[in-house]
């Protein structure tokens, strides 16, 4: 099965396998406009399956960084002009913002809807985020 | 304008000079009868607490301010479904100061966000409750005449008491200090605080079950009571809740200088045979709430 390369716009490549809806529902890629490519287990020599999400616009308002949430070994490539001009390297965010859910029934994220679910990376090395008000641990979706 | 939710929003340095206003208000207390006149104190208690409110209150009292506030949800605006965040920014039009108690864990950092006049954290459900750790501080200070190299034995449940998490977090910022941590396995202190406070500031602590054992070696003992609103199951709250009971027979290899203490109330965690030992000190440190407080209030109000 061929999947047209992109002329402008991201490739999201080495996803493990099954992982690329979640992504998508993360980055809220329904929302675009443009034209977006799921492949779900395509052959790599690498990883036996992986995934690979196109997204074919020039103009990309998104943070790539939260993929680093669900996948941290996926890889972000920018394409301008049918080539490769940047692989972009995943950063943990430091700030969430309504990404993650608050599971703790004791935070008062639990009663008060209209509260902002943050969390902050505390632990760079483990990528552990903490929620704002009651500290709790997220609880990581890979 | 600045507000205190967690105990290390204040620096070591700042500790000492809290505890060195309060000890100047317990020795001159008439220097500072009139330092809060015309200054308005809100309890917000969304939750029930004797103790921590006649603190604050009593502490606003002696420094010559008012105070006014709720002890309880219900007769709240929280019944009719307010927000913290509109609570507080109404409250601020009101008050010159706010003390929040809430069973929500994070609420007095939204209250703190909201609130156009600083908002103390006076204990938000298992996670923060920083006046009684410098509540616990001063009185370590005033028994002990000092914070460092320090064995400190916790007892009972470490695993909810956020009294016991806030004090080994602040102790942990000073030199030489040993934490000796009693419990049932059940209730042990969460792997967090040993991972992200205990061994990171490379602090000497040992787990035990035996109370007795470790006794001689302790310069102070922290007793606590198990929580039975802290517990969603009551048959595992039935369980533990008389797995330690200190008695006099239990103090027979203790220091002579040990220091008692307990946050309170008490249920039965330290029998009242105790009470007259002058190793027992929970009472002196009930009293060095409201002095502490006296000192913050002083202090957030940046009134010299």
């Amino acid at each position: 099965m061929n999947i047209d390369s992109i002329q402008n716009g991201v490739v999201i490549d080495h996803i493990k396998a099954g992982k690329s809806m979640e992504i998508y529902n993360l980055l809220q890629l329904y929302n675009l406009d443009c034209p977006v490519a799921l492949i779900t287990n395509a052959h790599s020599g690498k990883m036996g399956a992986k995934d690979i999400i196109k997204i074919d616009s020039e103009n990309l308002d998104i943070d790539l960084d939260v993929i680093g949430l669900i996948d941290p070994n996926a890889t972000v490539n920018i394409i301008r002009h049918g080539q490769l001009v940047e692989k972009k390297a995943l950063t943990l965010p430091l700030e969430l913002r309504d990404v993650l859910k608050c599971k703790n029934p004791r935070c008062i994220t639990s009663v008060e809807q209209d509260l902002s679910h943050v969390f902050r990376l505390t632990d760079k090395q483990s990528g552990t985020y903490r929620c704002l008000y009651c500290e709790a641990k997220a609880e990581r979706r890979n | 304008m600045r507000s205190l939710i967690d105990i290390l929003e204040l620096s070591t340095q700042e500790i000492d000079e809290l505890i060195a206003t309060a000890n100047d208000i317990i020795e001159h207390p008439e220097a500072y009868r009139e330092k809060c006149r015309y200054k308005k104190l809100a309890t917000l208690f969304f939750e029930p607490s004797t103790r921590t409110r006649l603190s604050f209150e009593a502490a606003m009292y002696e420094l010559g301010g008012q105070v006014l506030g709720f002890s309880e949800a219900q007769s709240s605006s929280a019944a009719k479904g307010e927000s913290v965040a509109d609570t507080v920014r109404t409250v601020s039009c009101y008050a010159d100061i706010i003390a929040m108690r809430h069973p929500k864990e994070g609420a007095p950092l939204v209250a703190s966000m909201a609130a156009s006049v600083p908002v103390i954290n006076a204990g938000d459900g298992g996670h923060n409750h920083p006046t009684q750790t410098l509540t616990d501080l001063l009185t370590i200070t005033r028994e002990k005449g000092r914070l460092n190299n320090l064995s400190v034995g916790f007892c009972g449940d470490l695993k909810f008491g956020r009294t016991v998490h806030s004090l080994i977090t602040a102790l942990s910022r000073y030199e030489g200090i040993k934490i000796v941590l009693i419990s049932p396995d059940e209730l042990k202190l969460p792997s967090y605080v040993k991972k992200d406070v205990l061994k990171k500031k490379g602090i000497t602590y040992v787990q035990t079950r035996d109370l007795e054992a470790v006794m001689p070696e302790l310069d102070i003992l922290y007793m606590t009571r198990v929580q039975k609103e802290r517990f969603f199951n009551e048959e595992d709250y039935l369980r533990l809740k008389d797995m330690y009971i200190l008695t006099p027979d239990k103090l027979h290899n203790a220091k002579s200088d040990l220091s008692i203490m307990h946050p309170l109330p008490r249920v039965n965690e330290i029998h009242t045979s105790i009470d007259a030992d002058p190793r027992a000190c929970y009472f002196r440190q009930a009293l060095c709430g409201k002095y502490i407080r006296m000192a913050l209030i002083l202090k957030l109000l940046e009134i010299e």
